[in-house]
């Protein structure tokens, strides 16, 4: 027996701060000014994609006690981005990144929820978490928060906002000129939380949004991150892996949701994915090997070596061989604002790790660093992308993906071109949008439609 | 004397259906769109229409009230506002000219978040962006945040010493937060951004500065995530009616919004703002300082007193506000806002009545009667709020540190 084909879900990441996008390309644009996300957001919206992402990070990165150079540096304000896109789009979801933990709960409500009515309700909230000295130094309140709360501050912040989101029911605003009633009752808005994290009460002031509440993504496939995605989130943002890997991920979270009593589809499983298109399967190859070599300079090769190494390796050539000293396991890292360098648990072993494999193949610093990287997610001509998209999604080891081009702003305008129809064509990605709001394009029911249905059962 | 010195600047205040509390039930108001993009797109369209300087947003950390220390209760008013800086990047894509200064809350809110958003709302209107800066030292708002205590006060308490102390602190705190938001816009040079691909640098990091900001109510590194903004400093303003509101707008504002009623009263307060700009030594930078009013506006002056009449029996009780209330043809304000100029006002931010028949009544009576005596624009003559308000693009304060 046949199961009916899964629609593929689709979506832009705006090219981050990382050397993932190379900046270097003669085509590369600004990463600031407003006209390379409008270029971006309408590519998505002319390619039916369901939604549009923004990353955020509120400490420019530094390693070795200076601002880090060698990738794009800077981004705007994420609310105000999504909500000046909104105007130059239609359908599109705008989802931005938001820290739980530089932020107030009752501010960043109102902030979704203006968002969603400004978009007619294609908001939609990355909650991430962070806690660490170096970004709260930025912060008034950036100091109070043991590194341990940071999940439980996170879910309870989380919980707050879905009371402020909830406060208001929808049917408060009569505006009767006749009777002279504006709010049916005096108490709109009204709420009271008293958690260890959060105490406050009062009353919220922005009315019910169109979505009800934004739509909500987890970020990340940590034990803690899929409890809290399967407990509360309605799509995770998780990282890119083989279909094997990905079917065990995506088995694996989906089957927490019972617990919760929600069912499957109440959680989308949307990896980051990035790609090389072209014309033929060996050209793309070809290409998106020196895209591999773009993204890692020499003298950013040093630096992620670094990473590990957790010294000052300037004096390195990085098409020599690699250091022969071990790396500094000291607690202080030289790398600071950055998630990634907390991958390498054991330095020692990771760097012995690394020498056997350089000697083994020959290979330069730059060699090891390209190699050891990420390969692009999907390279080959558009039918092969479009295969494999479609044959991960159907497989269950996905329902879509994010997509991460590495060219600002015209990065996404091949897949949309070329790989798109491919997926329209075989009934499995949308011609049209069928509804105003993201929640339609995510096939996501209403707060209130869920809450009805709890109700009932 | 009759001859206006130079032309006047002119903004406009939104706030929901108007600044009357009955104008949502008006015939023209649109009270169930209050909270939609195309409501506030077509407000700040009509207000571009008439060659308007900016518009400002106003916003609360709480429900709106008609007491100015608590809720109120009500129901017969508008209850309930979208934050007012994803307003104006919402309208910002979709007009060309016009400044968008919409209100920030400084005292429960971050800087960098604040700094970081105005700058972006610059980016996104290329350059007319502004913000006003607003304090609160409401309890319920307090109570939003659950981080701070304000004690109780009645507004008729307000010159006592112990509600001086709160006040004082509070515009203290929102100076160091205009600092902050400043030091931030100016934290990359103009010139960071180099792309050099010979050397692999993406930005100049000599030319990204910390702030270092450590001040009585918080701190802050730096520098900003985001680069300088178009306008390097996007404007700063603030409403005052008082001795410390006056200085916040002396040390921190390019633009003070005030209260007079009459040309002695400008007068007055005009002097006393200049003082503390030569306190604060800032006398050679340009500060403007705007009237409010709040207009009825109507071709003829017995429509718009009755108009005011009937707006004010639905509230139940005659309209006051802080602002002189003006009522009557768009002549007759014309006159009033010469005199009012000629005694030290730059410029005037009205606040319609009803914002479906008083701003066009704005753009299409007195913008035309300015223009006809030579007193307002006939054309958008610069690309940038700073620009229309004749205010230069600013050296950073940091360049000039660094390569000295």
């Amino acid at each position: 027996m046949s199961k009916p084909l899964k629609q593929i879900h689709l979506a832009a990441h705006f090219p981050g701060v990382n050397n993932t996008t190379v900046w270097s390309d003669p085509e590369a644009g600004s990463h600031i000014e407003f006209s390379s996300f409008a270029h971006f957001a309408r590519t998505a919206e002319r390619a039916k994609f369901d939604f549009l992402f923004l990353a955020e990070g509120l400490r420019l990165r530094e390693q070795g006690g200076k601002i880090y150079d060698l990738d794009v540096v800077g981004r705007p304000d994420t609310f105000t981005v999504l909500a000046a896109l909104a105007a130059v789009t239609e359908h599109l979801g705008l989802t931005g990144t938001i820290n739980s933990t530089f932020n107030e709960p009752y501010e960043v409500a109102r902030q979704f929820a203006s968002l969603d009515h400004l978009s007619g309700g294609r908001a939609a909230w990355n909650v991430v978490t962070s806690w660490d000295a170096f970004t709260g130094e930025n912060f008034r309140r950036g100091g109070f928060l043991p590194q341990q709360e940071r999940y439980s501050r996170a879910k309870e912040f989380l919980a707050t906002a879905n009371e402020l989101f909830d406060s208001w029911h929808g049917d408060e605003i009569v505006a009767d000129p006749a009777t002279g009633t504006f709010l049916r009752d005096a108490k709109a808005g009204a709420f009271e939380h008293r958690g260890r994290h959060f105490d406050i009460h009062g009353q919220f002031n922005v009315p019910r949004s169109p979505q009800g509440r934004p739509v909500i993504f987890q970020a990340g496939d940590s034990e803690e991150g899929r409890e809290f995605a399967a407990a509360g989130a309605d799509a995770i943002f998780s990282r890119y892996s083989t279909l094997d890997a990905g079917r065990a991920f995506y088995t694996d979270v989906k089957s927490r949701l019972a617990k919760y009593g929600r069912r499957t589809d109440q959680l989308l499983i949307l990896p980051a994915a990035t790609f090389v298109l072209g014309d033929t399967d060996a050209e793309a190859e070809d290409l998106a090997k020196e895209v591999r070599r773009r993204q890692v300079s020499g003298a950013t090769a040093i630096k992620h070596l670094e990473f590990v190494w957790n010294r000052d390796l300037s004096s390195y050539d990085p098409d020599g061989p690699l250091p022969d000293i071990d790396p500094d396991v000291g607690d202080h890292h030289i790398s600071q604002g950055r998630a990634q360098v907390r991958m390498y648990r054991d330095p020692l072993a990771t760097a012995r790790e690394w020498r056997e494999l350089a000697a083994a193949n020959r290979w330069s610093i730059r060699d090891l660093v390209i190699e050891t990287g990420n390969r692009q997610a999907f390279i080959g001509s558009p039918a092969t992308v479009a295969k494999t998209i479609n044959d991960f999604v159907q497989a269950d080891a996905s329902d879509g993906f994010i997509l991460v081009p590495h060219l600002t702003p015209g990065g996404l305008d091949p897949f949309a071109d070329k790989v798109v129809p491919l997926l329209q064509e075989q009934g499995v990605f949308r011609t049209e949008y069928e509804g105003p709001t993201l929640r339609d394009h995510l096939g996501l029911a209403h707060p209130d439609e869920v809450r009805d249905e709890r109700a009932a059962s | 004397m009759s001859s206006s010195p130079s032309p006047l600047h002119l903004a406009v205040a939104l706030d929901g259906a108007g600044w009357h509390p009955a104008a949502w039930r008006e015939p023209v108001a649109r009270p169930h769109e209050l909270l939609t993009a195309a409501y506030w797109t077509d407000l700040v369209t009509e207000a571009e229409r008439g060659l308007l300087d900016f518009v400002t947003i106003e916003d609360s950390l709480g429900l709106q009230s008609s007491s100015a220390t608590e809720p109120d209760d009500r129901t017969d008013q508008v209850r309930g506002r979208l934050d007012a800086v994803l307003i104006a990047a919402r309208v910002a894509p979709l007009t060309r000219h016009i400044g968008v200064v919409p209100t920030v809350v400084a005292t429960h809110t971050e800087p960098f978040h604040i700094s970081k958003a105005i700058a972006t709302l610059d980016y996104v209107s290329s350059g007319r962006a502004g913000l006003r800066v607003q304090v609160t030292a409401r309890r319920n708002e307090a109570a939003h945040f659950g981080r701070r205590t304000f004690p109780p006060f009645r507004i008729e308490d307000y010159d006592t010493p112990a509600v001086q102390d709160v006040v004082t602190d509070i515009f203290d705190e929102a100076a160091d937060h205009v600092e902050v938001v400043r030091r931030l816009w100016d934290s990359w040079e103009d010139d960071a951004e180099i792309r050099d691909v010979a050397t692999g640098r993406f930005v100049d990091r000599d030319k990204l500065h910390h702030i270092d900001f450590d001040g009585r109510f918080f701190s802050v590194k730096g520098p900003s995530i985001t680069p300088r903004p178009p306008q390097g400093q996007p404007i700063v303003s603030a409403l005052a009616h008082a001795t410390v509101p006056y200085r916040l707008v002396a040390r921190a504002a390019d633009i003070g919004y005030v209260t007079p009623h009459d040309a002695d009263q400008a007068r007055a307060v005009v002097a006393e703002i200049r003082a503390e700009q030569t306190a604060a030594d800032r006398a050679d930078d340009t500060l403007h300082v705007f009237g409010d009013l709040v207009v009825f506006l109507d071709d003829d002056p017995a429509e718009a007193a009755a108009r005011r009449e009937r707006l004010d029996v639905l509230a139940g009780h005659p309209y006051t506000s802080d602002a002189r209330i003006f009522t009557g043809t768009p002549s007759q304000l014309a006159d009033l806002l010469q005199e009012l100029q000629s005694a030290g006002l730059s410029g005037f931010r009205l606040r319609p009545a009803v914002a479906g028949h008083d701003l066009p009544a704005i753009t299409r009576g007195l913008v035309p009667e300015l223009q006809r005596r030579d007193a307002f624009r006939r054309a958008y003559e610069a690309d940038t709020l700073r620009g229309l308000l004749g205010l230069a693009r600013p050296a950073n304060r940091y360049a000039d540190a660094a390569h000295a």
